[in-house]
């Protein structure tokens, strides 16, 4: 084939392919959930549901047959359940964009993008009777409600906290310094949580140690802000051993003592420490950044009553005790707390301690428009994120 | 060519060292199916059967290994026909654009999965707007997996003898038959190892899968991709990648066995004893 | 892929397809019809492959090279149709996609230079050398590993290489220390995972090369190591190439090793999933992922008048 003539085929394709996507890509137009509109009643179940969650947050038995919360919700309102588990809170964004599924467990830094995005629908709490017990210090908050419409039941919410290896790092760590500027004392044995969204730990470090950059909230950095937090976190890189994106991953590291110290999961702590690793957790006197689980309806959903159904069973007490326990994290419902099967659960998890939460900055899509309310600049938002950690990575 | 004693056993040496090479980590698998540790510890503390109980409990695996199989099955089967046809026609034809049909049908293998699944991905679901479900994964991997057929297909087509096609013509045998009953049992090996190696591939692929599988549907690979990620599932994995292996011995070795008994005609060309030599996998 | 099989094979049994009962000429007219026009019988066979590969295949590619051209809205996240260079540029310009290109490169050569030094000897022995009882022995052996998951390989790798892990447990004594979670540690792995992928084509190379020819060879006198380099090696450089087409670009677009193994170790593909899955970027993912599209098309066109291509 001569160069020409491939040129020329190409060139066609192109055409075809331009005029194909031309009408199925939306010209950029905003249709934000702005304006639409909550239901005002719950009708009888369609029959079916289908759900976008993390891992371990809804099962119906067939990784584990003692693990099964979804037969009962079958069971009592004959909306049978599909479930597609997601990794990250990108890929959770990602899959709910294709209007394929009708409830999603989107955590701070996805619920934003889905509600900007025009992607998931205001929910009336009123109509979900569990709702009145859930904790008050997870209502009404930034990632689960936009211009005082609630989007959806919170879920669960957890700290990520600070591990370490007992035996191998001495003195017990109490700041985020020991994996930043004193990250040089374990040289290759640091690990940190692979995604853009650790970007706000540094933020948060920095927050308490450079008072000078005026940073209010680790989600609303401004260029100069996060070029700051960049370079704290180049120079964690040249002392970090692996960057870990699942919590077993990161848990074997420990155990192996391939890592001594970073972040983590509570969950991980409990397997580490289960299978006898020597490590220990702290929330470090800066507090921590965390997630707090909004459970969401799409904006497309052809089953709204069973996605409402859905909602309000898994925040009951039971289903509630079941997904906090068996994921490894704090439900939203204290009424749980009395039927979890480890009746620490809920003190390990420091459940209601407000005071716990308070220091706890929860993942929230950084966007342009300040978090913080600066309305003098623009802040950088998540594709810059993105573009920024795989610069941080090299 | 004649090695001398020595050069034979530096190389049977080698070829033992390459094997411990191959089938180390693939050891270290199947003693991590029993143990105890949830994280692999090693040495192990302790031996369990507990992971091997949970695999055949599981309703999950079973469903992902059938879903898996489904796939495989009629993406095979959907490159069989589509692989066959285009070494056919580039093998037995002239004509424009020949060149750059051979160079699709190695491209979707040769580009990146990840490239292959966005693209996929965003055809599927942006252009043309279906929902993603196992027919997009089929028509993905029919699509990477037809140059393994249609590969083996025309090398065959190449060493055949195209004279016995021809008598069938002049004994009157229409286009149909001639195809049936002359040239396919000559290919009959050749799509035998195209067919093994498509099933193979798409059996164990992971990233074009995970941009085209649809809300709530799980292969085995994607099965193994998400339960790696818990804690009380990840030496399960072992279980079932253990019991893989010791599977794959049945196809393989009826590959063997069928690539064996079935007989082509061109081999005269190539001597009878390097024909009595042939593998296939 | 490679594994061509030898067609035919034990002389002496089964039947020739010949002579199976042709029927009499038929007066099926559409069969008549293809017979007497071969251009028709052309359409009929390259309509359903060529068009599914177009349709499918080329404009998911052609939409891909289109949308690195537009950008993403910020705010809702969703791809606006507005032209712009500004993806492309940032990944051309930008240090770091450089850097991580040039690394993805050296990975996918090291990976392709040590599977291709690791299947030559071996392919050798076992077409050359093993006893034909051996040799079918062998042949399961190295295809045995392709039907373990990837996963599960990726994820065995990553238990041997950890700090008090296999390979330390039983290189300790004899002084080798593990490479730890790094680049090392990808370039290992995979060439590991993708062996198979190049025994495969060499092998059947090896089984095309006529003993006869070796042994003329030999009786004119040359040293074994000659008629290597001077008979074997010319014979086989299209399967080797086959090989390495499919070594070098599993390796290229790779991201799940590097997340297993490869500790802090950036590749193309993780930029590109990073991208894609992270931050919903697709013009931007499709911008990065036109370097692993050019460079596997330039490997492609260099090695395509070798004949590499009829052997994959």
């Amino acid at each position: 084939m001569g160069p020409k003539k491939s040129l020329k085929v190409a060139g066609a394709l192109a055409v075809a392919a331009l005029a194909l996507s031309a009408c199925g890509t939306s010209g950029g137009g905003t249709s934000g959930g702005g304006n639409a509109v909550a239901k005002t009643s719950i009708g009888d179940g369609e029959g079916q549901v289908s759900i976008l969650a993390w891992p371990g947050y809804v099962e119906d038995g067939s990784n584990d047959p003692k693990v099964n919360w979804v037969k009962p919700f079958e069971e009592q309102t004959g909306c049978k359940v599909s479930f597609k588990p997601f990794g990250t809170s990108d890929e959770a964004v990602t899959l709910m964009r294709t209007g394929q599924y009708d409830v999603i467990s989107a955590s701070g830094d996805a619920s934003l993008r889905l509600i900007a995005g025009g992607d998931v629908q205001p929910v009336n709490v009123g109509l979900l009777k569990n709702y009145a017990d859930v904790y008050p210090f997870l209502k009404d908050k930034a990632w689960n409600t936009v211009d005082g419409k609630n989007y959806g039941m919170p879920h669960g919410w957890g700290a990520n906290v600070l591990m370490y290896r007992t035996d191998k790092v001495s003195p017990a760590p109490t700041s985020w310094s020991s994996v930043f500027t004193d990250a040089g004392k374990n040289a290759g044995k640091v690990t940190a949580y692979d995604s853009p969204i650790y970007i706000a730990d540094a933020a948060l470090y920095l927050m308490k140690h450079k008072p000078e950059l005026g940073i209010k909230n680790p989600y609303a950095l401004d260029k100069d802000q996060l070029a700051a937090a960049v370079s704290l976190l180049k120079d964690q890189r040249k002392n970090v051993g692996e960057y870990w994106n699942d919590v077993v991953k990161s848990v074997q590291s420990f155990a192996s003592g391939g890592t001594v110290i970073g972040t983590t999961w509570q969950v991980g702590a409990n397997i580490a420490k289960a299978d006898g690793a020597k490590v220990e957790t702290v929330l470090p006197e800066e507090g921590a950044t965390g997630w707090s689980d909004t459970w969401m309806i799409g904006a497309k959903t052809k089953n709204p009553n069973c996605s409402y159904k859905w909602l309000d069973y898994i925040a009951s007490p039971k289903a509630n005790a079941q997904v906090a326990e068996y994921f490894g994290e704090s439900p939203a419902n204290p009424l749980a707390c009395a039927l979890t099967e480890d009746k620490n659960h809920c003190a390990t998890y420091h459940s209601g301690d407000a005071s716990y939460a308070d220091k706890i900055w929860y993942w929230t899509t950084p966007v342009a428009t300040c978090l913080d309310g600066r309305k003098d600049t623009t802040c950088t938002d998540y594709s810059e994120w993105t573009k920024a950690w795989t610069e941080i990575k090299g | 060519m004649r090695l001398s004693r020595s050069a034979k056993s530096v190389l049977g040496v080698l070829t033992a060292l390459v094997l411990l090479f191959i089938y180390g980590p693939l050891l270290l698998v199947v003693v991590n199916s029993f143990n105890a540790d949830r994280t692999f510890g090693w040495p192990p503390k302790g031996f369990t059967l507990e992971w091997w109980g949970r695999a055949f409990e599981s309703e999950g695996v079973r469903q992902a290994l059938m879903a898996s199989l489904g796939v495989a099955v009629v993406s095979t089967a959907v490159s069989l026909v589509l692989g066959t046809l285009l070494s056919l026609a580039l093998q037995r034809y002239k004509f424009f654009g020949r060149d750059v049909v051979n160079l699709l049908v190695i491209l979707p293998i040769a580009l990146p999965g990840i490239v292959t699944g966005i693209a996929l991905n965003n055809m599927f679901t942006t252009i043309l707007g279906v929902s993603l479900s196992m027919w997009t994964v089929i028509i993905a991997h029919a699509t990477f997996c037809m140059v393994t057929v249609f590969n083996n297909v025309i090398a065959r087509l190449r060493r055949m003898n195209g004279g016995l096609e021809e008598a069938s013509f002049d004994l009157g045998a229409g286009v149909f038959t001639t195809f049936r009953l002359v040239t396919f049992p000559q290919l009959r090996s050749a799509l035998l190892a195209g067919g093994l190696l498509a099933f193979a591939l798409s059996f164990d692929e992971i990233i074009v899968t995970t941009f085209t599988i649809g809300a709530g549907e799980t292969t085995l690979p994607i099965w193994i991709l998400q339960n790696l990620f818990r804690p009380n599932q990840a030496p399960v994995v072992n279980v079932v990648a253990v019991v893989l292996i010791l599977v794959s011995i049945v196809p393989i070795w009826l590959a063997q066995r069928l690539s064996a008994d079935s007989v082509g005609v061109g081999a005269g060309r190539d001597g009878a004893g390097r024909a009595a030599k042939a593998t296939a996998g | 892929m490679a594994l061509q099989t030898q067609p035919g094979t034990r002389p002496g049994r089964g039947t020739a397809p010949g002579t199976a009962v042709v029927p009499r000429a038929r007066t099926n007219t559409f069969s008549a019809l293809l017979h007497r026009h071969p251009r028709l019988r052309l359409a009929g066979l390259l309509t359903a492959p060529a068009g599914w590969l177009v349709l499918v295949y080329v404009a998911a590619l052609a939409a891909l090279l289109i949308t690195a051209l537009w950008t993403v809205d910020t705010f809702t996240g969703k791809v606006t149709q507005s032209w712009t260079l500004a993806n492309v540029v940032q990944v051309v310009t930008d240090p770091v996609y450089q850097i991580i290109t040039l690394r993805t490169l050296w990975i996918a050569l090291a990976v392709t230079v040590i599977d291709m030094v690791i299947a030559l000897p071996i392919s050798f022995f076992i077409a050359k050398v093993a006893t034909e009882r051996w040799q079918k022995l062998l042949v399961v052996a190295v295809l045995m590993p392709l039907w373990a998951s990837y996963l599960v390989k990726a994820y065995a790798w990553r238990n041997v290489l950890a700090e008090g892990g296999l390979l330390e447990w039983l290189g300790t004594p004899l002084g080798l220390h593990s490479p730890g979670y790094s680049e090392t540690a990808v370039i290992l792995t995979l060439s590991y995972i993708w062996l198979p992928y190049m025994i495969l084509p060499i092998h059947a190379g090896f089984e095309r090369v006529p003993d006869s020819l070796l042994e003329a060879s030999g009786d004119l006198g040359a040293k074994p190591w000659t008629t290597m380099r001077l008979v074997m090696l010319p014979i086989l450089v299209p399967s080797i190439i086959a090989g390495t087409i499919f070594t070098f670009s599993l390796s290229l677009g790779d991201y799940i090793t590097a997340q297993i193994v490869g500790g802090t170790t950036q590749m193309l593909g993780t930029v590109v999933y990073a991208n894609v899955g992270a931050a919903n970027n697709l013009p931007f993912a499709s911008a990065v992922s036109l370097i692993p599209i050019a460079i596997v098309m330039i490997y492609l066109f260099v090695v395509r008048r070798t004949g590499a291509l009829e052997n994959l």
